[in-house]
């Protein structure tokens, strides 16, 4: 049960591992603070759509299943973005359609599809909390860098004085543009499976050799 | 003892288990760039010439020289200039230490080439050494040999920089050009972007205030429009009344320190055609589609936007555009392979600068990303030509 919650943190990451939710990640991370509640409203819609569509997964009839399950996880997003749009509006405004975007998110689908359908409701639930914390743990870092670097605060307090405001830094523009989390991303990803080499994809082909020896 | 004596008695220490191995990377740079490669054809092979990537990418940095020797004198001259026009200009920093009185003079040849490589070659010193230190650590875990392309990279990415960019923002992209744009897909050969236009690109977008093209600082406290922002925002006949064709033409006017002089560029142009280093279907390719694009802008006309007005003899000496003609979209590793695609790809940069210059109000340059994105198309004119070549040889029977 535990490997269940801890395993998409690092080992099955959903989005260094398997390139899931990309999206979004590109564009609710220029900011800390609206990374941390979007991840909060994607742990949330992980865990209970994993929950409740393992609840029916006896009773769904398996030509509609995909429906089925989209209407379930509708429904929570929408209940999500209530939420947040009454007791958080300023972020709410902040995170605009991607809210509403969760419901078509792959990660959220991806495990109801693979996991909650053939497991039992407890385990579904815990695997729908760890990979909303795997997708937590990748927002916080894109967020982390862009918001540091692009400046110079961390949730919104203020870390390197920028020069407009006196200081030293120079804000780096690119990392408020969404390009910048591919970049980061990408670099995690290579950190990640410089640490764990098990997750090196096998090369779809392999340049031959030099004819030469390695040290001529 | 000669130096390839001395260079013989130390390699042994570098091969696998010497005590220098992890260093084998660096030696092989050094003696390869003094002396020849040993990984030579030595036999009568195939090999009809002598010429390697070593022998290549030197070619292009020496090709690069002229607008090197220009960039130096141009931003010395454009700075002794405003200093002598206007009195309330001071240089101060460590440039007033190492700037005598009588090198502040705008006539003299001397006092301007040795102002402008006050500014140049810190640049130049902090990507080589920057950079330097990534093309060597990567090739000493990977590896891989420490490549001569670097030496075009640098020189290269230096030239592409305004004169009084900070060193560390200098620092800041070459890292980025060499590890993003090239070491990640394994180095030399396997970069599909040119990694001195990736760096740049980072900067651009990263410090767009030091960086863009309608406010390069000559020296600190005077800043200049380059021609291409007057004729964006005032017009062409605003141009033509500031600027002779002639001054943009030979590089006397302000920009990125080494893409100012046309002349210069075209010399860099002849030695790279001559001896058949750079690709002149790119070039011609380049230069037909930025002529074709043009003139139907200067056909179809435009009240609001003066850059429609703007003719190709204009585009090819203002902004980086013969540059990055010449020395960055003939860069043989992210350009096409095949020569029928080597037509297209050069026409796609041509007809891209235009578009980009003229119809998009946020950059008045556009040379660079039209050279990033025709890299990345470079590889699809390549599969059409050679989809193309199969079919043709099918259908021969």
């Amino acid at each position: 049960m535990k490997s269940v919650l801890t395993k998409p943190i690092a080992d099955n990451n959903p989005i260094a591992l398997q390139i899931l939710g990309i999206c979004s990640a590109l564009a609710v991370t220029s900011s800390l603070q609206v990374a941390v509640v979007m991840s909060l409203a994607v742990i949330v819609v992980t865990g209970m759509s994993n929950l409740l569509v393992s609840l029916l997964r006896n009773q769904i009839p398996n030509s509609i299943r995909l429906i089925v399950q989209m209407t379930i996880i509708a429904s929570l997003v929408i209940v999500v973005d209530q939420v947040l749009k009454a007791y958080a509006y300023e972020i709410s405004k902040q995170l605009s359609v991607f809210v509403g975007l969760i419901i078509t998110n792959c990660i959220v689908l991806g495990r109801a599809e693979a996991f909650a359908m053939k497991n039992g409701p407890k385990a579904s639930f815990v695997d729908g909390i760890g990979n909303g914390l795997g997708y937590t743990l990748i927002l916080l870092v894109v967020g982390f860098f862009r918001e540091l670097l692009g400046a110079g605060k961390l949730f919104g307090y203020t870390v390197l004085p920028t020069i407009n405001e006196g200081g030293w830094y120079e804000p780096n523009g690119l990392m408020l543009l969404p390009p910048s989390s591919f970049f980061i991303i990408g670099l995690f990803i290579w950190a990640l499976r410089s640490w764990k080499r098990e997750q090196i994809e096998t090369p779809d082909f392999v340049i031959a050799p030099n004819s030469r020896t390695a040290e001529g | 003892m000669s130096i390839r004596n001395l260079l013989d008695s130390m390699e042994p220490n570098f091969h696998k288990g010497g005590k220098w191995e992890k260093w084998y990377a660096l030696y092989e740079a050094v003696d390869t760039f003094l002396y020849q490669p040993n990984d030579r054809a030595k036999a009568n092979a195939h090999v009809r010439d002598g010429i390697d990537l070593k022998r290549i990418m030197i070619m292009v940095w020496f090709a690069a020289l002229p607008c090197m020797f220009w960039a130096m004198y141009n931003t010395g001259f454009q700075a002794n200039f405003a200093l002598s026009n206007d009195p309330s200009l001071v240089v101060d920093g460590w440039r007033a230490f190492l700037l005598p009185a009588s090198m502040i003079d705008h006539t003299s040849l001397l006092a301007n080439v040795y102002h402008g490589a006050l500014y140049f070659l810190p640049v130049y010193a902090t990507v080589f050494i920057v950079g330097g230190f990534w093309e060597v650590l990567f090739a000493m875990i990977r590896g891989h040999e420490v490549n001569e392309g670097f030496f075009v990279t640098s020189i290269l990415f230096s030239l592409t920089l305004p004169a009084t960019i900070p060193l560390w923002m200098v620092a800041l992209g070459i890292t980025f050009g060499v590890v993003v744009g090239k070491e990640v897909f394994g180095g030399t050969g396997k970069n599909f972007l040119n990694p001195a236009l990736t760096g740049r690109a980072f900067l651009f977008f990263a410090y767009p205030a030091a960086m863009s093209g309608d406010a390069v600082w000559v020296i600190d406290g005077y800043t200049g429009a380059t021609a291409l922002s007057v004729a964006a925002s005032q017009g062409m006949d605003v141009l033509t009344q500031t600027v002779a064709w002639s001054d943009a033409f030979l590089g006397n006017i302000q920009g990125s320190m080494g893409e100012t002089s046309t002349l210069a560029i075209f010399i860099g142009a002849a030695i790279l055609l001559t001896t058949r280093i750079a690709s002149w279907r790119i070039m011609l390719g380049v230069l037909i589609g930025m002529a074709a694009t043009s003139t139907l802008f200067n056909y179809i006309g435009s009240d609001s936007n003066p850059m429609f007005a703007m003719t190709p003899a204009w585009h090819l000496v203002v902004g980086g555009f013969a540059f990055g003609m010449v020395f960055m979209a003939t860069d043989p590793v992210s350009a096409s392979m095949t020569n029928r695609g080597r037509f297209w790809y050069g026409a796609l940069i041509g007809f891209m600068v235009v578009l980009i210059r003229v119809v998009n109000p946020a950059f008045p340059e556009g040379m660079m990303l039209a050279i990033l994105f025709a890299n990345l198309f470079a590889p699809i004119f390549d599969h059409f030509v050679v989809q193309a070549n199969i079919k043709r040889r099918l259908s021969r029977g």
